[in-house]
């Protein structure tokens, strides 16, 4: 191991779900002493932390520390829409590799048990009924439904659709059956919040809230947490073999915003800075996606599964319906894709995902994801969007010992 | 004359024939809708109001039948490619199905009221109808 390398040391999730008894503190609490506990290192060890809880209050890192361990070092509160995780994690590399410390926590929480739609929406700009001209459009009345739709269910529909138009052949059936399997792929996970396998007519015939996504092509909200426990190799070095054999090589970080693009702003591209993000990680990791063994990516609806396909080069560039049609995606393909169930089943707590989809992919890594091992997975790579927008990608390998 | 309609947006112009207009940065051409600071693609920070065709193709739609509260629904909310300028907005005078909404579909700006206010002031919305 290279001393200017960073690992991964130790990491951990909570099972998402609903815990009406329990706050984001508890659940972030959890995850951060048993990330510590599975690094085989304690709150003294650590130098820096960052944390999110996007719908949370700001100071969540301070407050986890009240619980779990005050020490006086830099907390960074971060928040990145759905990239709020894996944005808390680089925060904490960027710090080690500034040479700050040598060793960070990253931190993911968030309840959305319940909340229902996300996006959209909003009061009546006055209580009388007054047409006055206000805000950026100078709008005289909100236009959520207006013009257009502000809601995450329909604007990542219209993300994927657009890829329809681009090159065909992505139809309603072609999005439920992603759907279908990453809630076959859930069946697996026990972390997930639904765990229910699905039939093609089951969610084809579900409740449609905006076409072509009916409700189990929406990422499900949910409560749950994640942290990681990260490390430099010069002190992993100096650490024990168990903890040298168990730890995971970042082989690449990144994190992009997107770039100006014609309509960018009247559709949020999530293409061109997953596309950036994606050929700047393999560039750093020195790995081809065909050297991918498994694939965590944003699936935070059926339609945005299939851009990122394409987007992650998985497949030919316009090639994603035939690339999903053949099977290859389905954990038993050639790129499994979100065996973890995705966020469809398994479930998005905002805050958390960025580092919970990096705890599945490292669990396989080091050969502990049980019944839903992929045999001798070696290279994975895990994706997140935050729309607005920030695309996280890590790179994650096997350790060598 | 008093005023009596107003537009939903001030990017929407009425009158004999109503269009929308974007602000269009003088150096590189980018469009925008909203009010600006500066080009998100060149950084200029001069504009010139420019006319948006009223005619355009459906690059991408959903119809939207679950909404936030006090959003009527069901409704499409499309994408249009209007002679290389995307627009938002929504689909109207065609039944909210996929049968009927497709893509690549031609269609044309329309207006319709959105009521009167309590000084008796009208607004006007847009969307965008079969052509």
């Amino acid at each position: 191991m290279a001393t200017d390398d960073i690992y991964i040391l130790g990491i951990y999730m909570t099972k998402f779900g609903k815990y009406p008894d329990r706050d984001t503190v508890d659940l972030a609490s959890e995850a951060v002493i048993a990330a510590l506990a599975d690094a085989q290192v304690t709150m003294k060890d650590i130098g820096v932390m960052a944390a999110g809880c996007l719908m949370g209050q700001g100071g969540i890192g301070q407050m986890i520390q009240k619980q779990v361990g005050q020490t006086g070092i830099p907390v960074y509160n971060v928040s990145n829409a759905c990239a709020t995780g894996a944005t808390a994690l680089r925060t904490a590399i960027m710090a080690i590799k500034a040479g700050e410390c040598d060793m960070g926590l990253a931190v993911g929480v968030e309840k959305l048990a319940g909340v229902g739609l996300l996006g959209g929406g909003g009061t009546p700009k006055s209580k009388n009924k007054e047409w006055t001209p206000s805000g950026r459009f100078g709008s005289v009345t909100n236009v959520d439904g207006l013009i257009g739709t502000a809601a995450m269910p329909g604007t990542f529909a219209q993300v994927g659709m657009e890829y329809g138009h681009k090159y065909g052949g992505a139809t309603f059936e072609l999005f439920a059956k992603i759907s279908e399997k990453n809630h076959a792929h859930s069946t697996l996970n026990p972390l997930a919040a639904y765990t229910k396998r699905m039939s093609l007519d089951e969610i084809m015939n579900d409740i449609m809230i905006s076409y072509p996504n009916t409700r189990p092509m929406c990422s499900a909200n949910c409560d749950g947490a994640a942290a990681a426990v990260v490390v430099s190799g010069a002190k992993l070095k100096t650490l024990s073999l168990e903890q040298q054999r168990r730890a995971i090589k970042v082989s690449a970080s990144i994190l992009t915003s997107d770039p100006y693009q014609e309509a960018c702003q009247v559709l949020p591209d999530v293409n061109t800075l997953t596309r950036i993000a994606a050929k700047q990680a393999y560039e750093q990791a020195g790995v081809s996606p065909s050297d991918l063994n498994l694939v965590e990516l944003h699936d935070c609806f059926a339609t945005a599964e299939l851009v990122h396909y394409d987007n992650l080069m998985l497949c030919e560039e316009g090639g994603a319906v035939d690339f999903f049609n053949s099977g290859a995606t389905w954990r038993d393909g050639s790129m499994p894709v979100n065996v973890s169930g995705g966020l469809e089943s398994k479930g998005h707590p905002i805050a958390a995902t960025g580092i919970a989809n990096i705890w599945e992919v490292c669990h396989h890594l080091r050969g502990e994801a049980g019944p839903r091992q992929i045999e001798g997975a070696k290279v994975g790579l895990a994706h997140v969007i935050g729309l607005g927008s920030a695309c996280g990608i890590h790179i994650l390998e096997k350790s060598a010992l | 004359m008093t005023i009596t309609q107003v537009p939903l947006v001030d990017y929407l112009v009425l009158g004999d024939s109503p269009h929308l207009v974007a602000n269009e940065c003088t150096k590189c051409g980018a469009r925008y809708f909203d009010r600006r600071n500066a080009c998100a693609s060149c950084f200029a920070v001069d504009f010139k109001k420019v006319d948006i065709a009223n005619e355009g193709i459906v690059r991408s739609f959903t119809i939207v039948t679950f909404a936030a509260p006090g959003v009527p629904v069901p409704f499409v909310a499309a994408i249009i490619d209007c002679a290389g300028t995307s627009v938002r907005g929504n689909l109207a005078n065609v039944d909210p199905t996929p049968e009927k909404v497709t893509l690549g579909m031609k269609v044309r700006l329309t207006t319709y009221s959105l009521g009167s206010d309590d000084n008796g002031l009208e607004a006007i919305g847009f969307g965008y109808e079969p052509a």
